[in-house]
C-alpha cells in the first residue's frame, strides 16, 4: 500500500512527463478498443447477415458442386428425392437450383448466375415473394449492385439466353419485377433470381435443385445421398478467415502505438533511476531493501497504465458511445469487394475487450518498467545516497 | 362444296412443294462444295467495337471435322495466340504468360477476341445435314442470287441451335444467309455472306458478317484472304506442343 501511495506521489509528482505518458497510452488504449470493436461488430453483421440470407442453418450442396470452380456448375444438380421433398414441404429444406446464363442489357453481353428459388420459401429473409408474379415473361428479381451495373430498373424487359441441360441455346425475356438490397453481396453480384419451378421448366431440369438451404431451427436434417451438407463452420469460413486477416491489421497498428508508449515509459524508467539516486539510496537507508525499492519504481512505471485507462475512459468512452450508437459508415463501393459487409458498421465493445486490454497493456507496462529497475539492485546504496553516478 | 375443294388444293400445295429439291439434298451439295479433307486458311477477323474497330490476321490448318489449328499473325498484342480444337476439346496458348488454357464450361461461351463470335461457335460441326432435319420452304433473292430457303430443325435434344434458316445459292450451292434460332423461336445469331469467291472449282465465302442478334453493333467481318483445299498438313500441328512452337 506504501509502494502504491508513493508511486501515485511521484507520478503526480512528474507532471507534465507523467501526463505525455499517460496520453500516449490512452491513445493505443483507445484504438485497440475500437479496432476490435469494428472488428467485432462487422464479424457479427456478417454472420448474421450471411445466415439470415444465405445460408439458413447450413447447405446441403450437390456432391459436385463447387461454387470457386464454374466447369463444375453445368454438373452440379440432382433430382430432390420424395424424403428430401417431405422436408421441403415441412419448411425444414428449400431448393436452389443453379445455372450460368447470359444477358443483354442495352445489348451488352453480361454472364450471370441464373438462380431459382421458391417464391414462398421462409427460411431465407431474401425477399422471394415478390416473384410470385403471374406475368408472360420470365419475373425476376436483382439486388442493387447488379441493376446498377446493368442499368435495370423494375419494370424493365431483358433479354437471357442459357443453354439446357442438354446443351441447346435458348432465350426468353425476363421481367425485373424487384430490385433488393442486402449486405451479403454474393446474392447480388451477377445473380438473377427467378422462380425455381421455371428456371426447371428451361433448363430441362424438372424436380431437380443444386443446392438445399436448411432452416435455422433444424440444421442438418441427416446425411441425403448426393449432397452434402456444409455446416455453418464452413460457409462462414471466408467472413472468419477475412476477420482475422484484419485483426491481424489492426494488431500491427497496436504494436507500433504499444512500442511508442512503452519507449516512452522506458525512458521515463530509466531517467528517474539516473536523477533519483539519491532519493534510492534513502529508502535503502531507511529500511527498504533493495527488493522493494525495485518494486516501488515497478510499480511506479505500470501506474501509468492504470491512468492512462483512467484517462482513456474519461475522453474515450464518450467517443466509442457515439461510435457505437452512430456506426462507421464505409466509402461508396466497399460493398463491392464480394465479401459481407453493411453500409455503417456499428461496433461491438464487450466487458471482456475491454478488461483484456486493460490486462494486456498493464502487464506491458509492468514488464517495461521492471527491466530497468533491475539496475536498482545491483547499485550500493552507500554510493547511491551520496548521488554517485553508478 | 367449292370451299373445301379450294382447302383441299391449297393443303395439297401447301405440304408437297413438288419443284423444291430435298432438302437433304442441297445439304448435301452443300456440303460436298465447301468441304474438303485439309485446308489452310488465311483469314482477317474485323471486329467492330464501341471506340472503333480493329482487325485480327490468323493462319488456319484444318483436318477434317474434328481437327483445326490457328495461329494468330497480327495486330502485335494478339500475335503468337493459338488454338487447337480436337473434337469437342479447345486449348488457347497465350505467348505473354507462356500458358495453355483448356476452354471448357462457361468459357466456351465468352467472346472470341472480343468479336461476336464466341468460342463455341468455333467448336460447331459444320456438316449441318448430320445434325438437322431439313425442309426446303421456298426461294428468295439474296445479294441478287437465286436461293432456296431451307428450314432446320435439330435431330436430336443435344444440338447448340434448335433450328436454323439458310439461304443456299441455287446455282453456286454455297450457303448465301444463315439464321440461327434459340429453341424459344428467338433469332440468335445472322450469318450474312456478302462477297463469294472460287477456288479449284469450288464457290467459296470471301467475305462475311457474323452478328450476335442479342448484342448491338455491326457485327463481326469474316474475311477470308486465301485458302488452299486438300494440301498435306504434317499431323504434329494438331498436337499440343505444337501450341508453345
Amino acid at each position: 500500500m506504501l509502494a502504491l501511495k508513493l508511486a501515485y506521489r511521484n507520478l503526480m509528482g512528474a507532471k507534465l512527463r507523467t501526463w505525455l505518458n499517460m496520453i500516449v497510452l490512452s491513445f493505443a488504449f483507445l484504438i485497440i478498443i475500437w479496432n476490435k470493436g469494428i472488428l467485432n461488430g462487422w464479424d457479427q453483421q456478417a454472420r448474421r447477415d450471411t445466415i439470415e440470407w444465405e445460408i439458413g442453418g447450413g447447405q446441403y450442396w450437390h456432391e459436385n458442386y463447387d461454387p470457386y470452380d464454374p466447369f463444375t456448375i453445368e454438373e452440379s444438380h440432382g433430382q430432390i428425392s420424395d424424403a428430401t421433398q417431405n422436408a421441403i414441404n415441412q419448411g425444414d429444406l428449400t431448393p436452389i437450383l443453379i445455372s450460368q446464363a447470359s444477358i443483354y442489357p442495352e445489348g451488352r453481353i453480361q454472364t450471370v448466375s441464373l438462380r431459382g428459388i421458391d417464391p414462398d420459401q421462409k427460411l431465407l429473409v431474401l425477399p422471394t415473394a415478390n416473384l410470385d408474379k403471374d406475368i408472360d415473361e420470365i419475373p425476376a428479381m436483382i439486388g442493387e449492385r447488379s441493376a446498377k451495373n446493368y442499368k435495370l430498373n423494375v419494370g424493365d424487359y431483358v433479354t437471357v439466353r442459357w443453354r439446357d441441360v442438354n446443351g441447346t441455346f435458348d432465350a426468353k425475356e425476363i421481367q425485373i419485377v424487384h430490385i433488393f438490397k442486402t449486405n451479403v453481396s454474393t446474392l447480388d453480384n451477377g445473380v438473377v433470381w427467378i422462380p425455381i419451378n421455371q428456371l426447371q421448366e428451361i433448363m430441362q431440369m424438372e424436380g431437380e435443385a443444386t443446392i438445399l438451404v436448411s432452416s435455422q431451427e433444424s440444421g442438418s436434417i441427416g446425411s441425403i445421398v448426393g449432397w452434402v451438407f456444409k455446416d455453418h463452420y464452413f460457409l462462414l469460413t471466408e467472413i472468419r478467415e477475412m476477420i482475422e486477416m484484419k485483426s491481424i491489421g489492426g494488431s500491427i497498428m497496436f504494436i507500433i502505438l504499444m512500442s511508442l508508449s512503452m519507449l516512452a515509459i522506458f525512458d521515463t524508467q530509466v531517467l528517474s533511476i539516473f536523477r533519483r539516486q539519491k532519493e534510492i539510496g534513502t529508502h535503502i537507508a531507511l529500511g527498504m531493501t533493495q527488493r522493494q525499492v525495485v518494486a516501488l519504481f515497478t510499480i511506479e512505471g505500470a501506474m501509468h497504465s492504470i491512468l492512462a485507462a483512467i484517462l482513456a475512459a474519461v475522453y474515450g468512452a464518450p467517443l466509442l458511445y457515439l461510435q457505437a450508437v452512430n456506426g462507421w459508415t464505409m466509402p461508396a463501393g466497399t460493398d463491392d469487394w464480394g465479401m459481407t459487409i453493411a453500409e455503417t458498421i456499428y461496433p461491438a465493445y464487450s466487458f471482456g475487450l475491454v478488461a483484456g486490454t486493460t490486462l494486456l497493456v498493464l502487464i506491458t507496462t509492468t514488464i517495461v518498467s521492471y527491466i530497468p529497475s533491475r539496475r536498482i539492485s545491483k547499485m550500493k546504496p552507500t554510493d547511491a545516497i551520496r548521488g554517485k553516478i553508478q | 362444296m367449292i370451299k373445301y375443294l379450294l382447302i383441299v388444293i391449297y393443303l395439297l400445295t401447301d405440304v408437297i412443294p413438288a419443284q423444291y429439291p430435298s432438302g437433304e439434298d442441297i445439304l448435301k451439295k452443300v456440303d460436298e462444295n465447301m468441304t474438303s479433307d485439309t485446308e489452310i486458311i488465311m483469314s482477317t477477323m474485323v471486329i467492330h467495337g464501341r471506340r472503333g474497330s480493329r482487325s485480327v490476321t490468323a493462319k488456319s490448318w484444318i483436318q477434317g471435322r474434328d481437327k483445326s489449328f490457328s495461329e494468330y499473325l497480327a495486330p502485335p498484342r494478339e500475335k503468337g495466340i493459338k488454338m487447337l480444337k480436337l473434337e469437342d476439346r479447345l486449348w488457347v496458348y497465350s505467348p505473354q504468360t507462356d500458358r495453355i488454357i483448356k476452354i471448357a464450361g462457361h468459357m466456351l461461351r465468352q467472346s472470341l477476341m472480343g468479336s461476336d463470335l464466341s468460342y463455341e461457335d468455333m467448336m460447331e460441326s459444320p456438316h449441318l445435314a448430320d445434325l438437322y432435319t431439313t425442309t426446303v420452304i421456298g426461294e428468295e433473292l439474296v445479294n441478287d442470287r437465286n436461293c432456296w430457303v431451307v428450314k432446320l430443325i435439330a435431330r436430336k435434344d443435344d444440338v447448340t441451335y434448335h433450328s436454323r434458316k439458310i439461304w443456299v445459292d441455287r446455282e453456286r450451292m454455297i450457303i448465301l444467309k444463315e439464321d440461327r434460332f434459340a429453341k424459344s423461336g428467338k433469332l440468335l445469331k445472322t450469318t450474312v455472306i456478302k462477297e463469294v469467291f472460287q477456288v479449284d472449282g469450288r464457290w467459296y465465302p470471301k467475305v462475311l458478317i457474323f452478328k450476335d442478334m442479342l448484342q448491338k453493333g455491326k457485327g463481326t467481318e469474316f474475311i477470308i484472304e486465301s485458302i488452299e483445299f486438300d494440301v498435306d498438313i504434317p499431323e504434329y500441328i494438331f498436337s499440343k506442343a505444337s501450341l508453345r512452337k
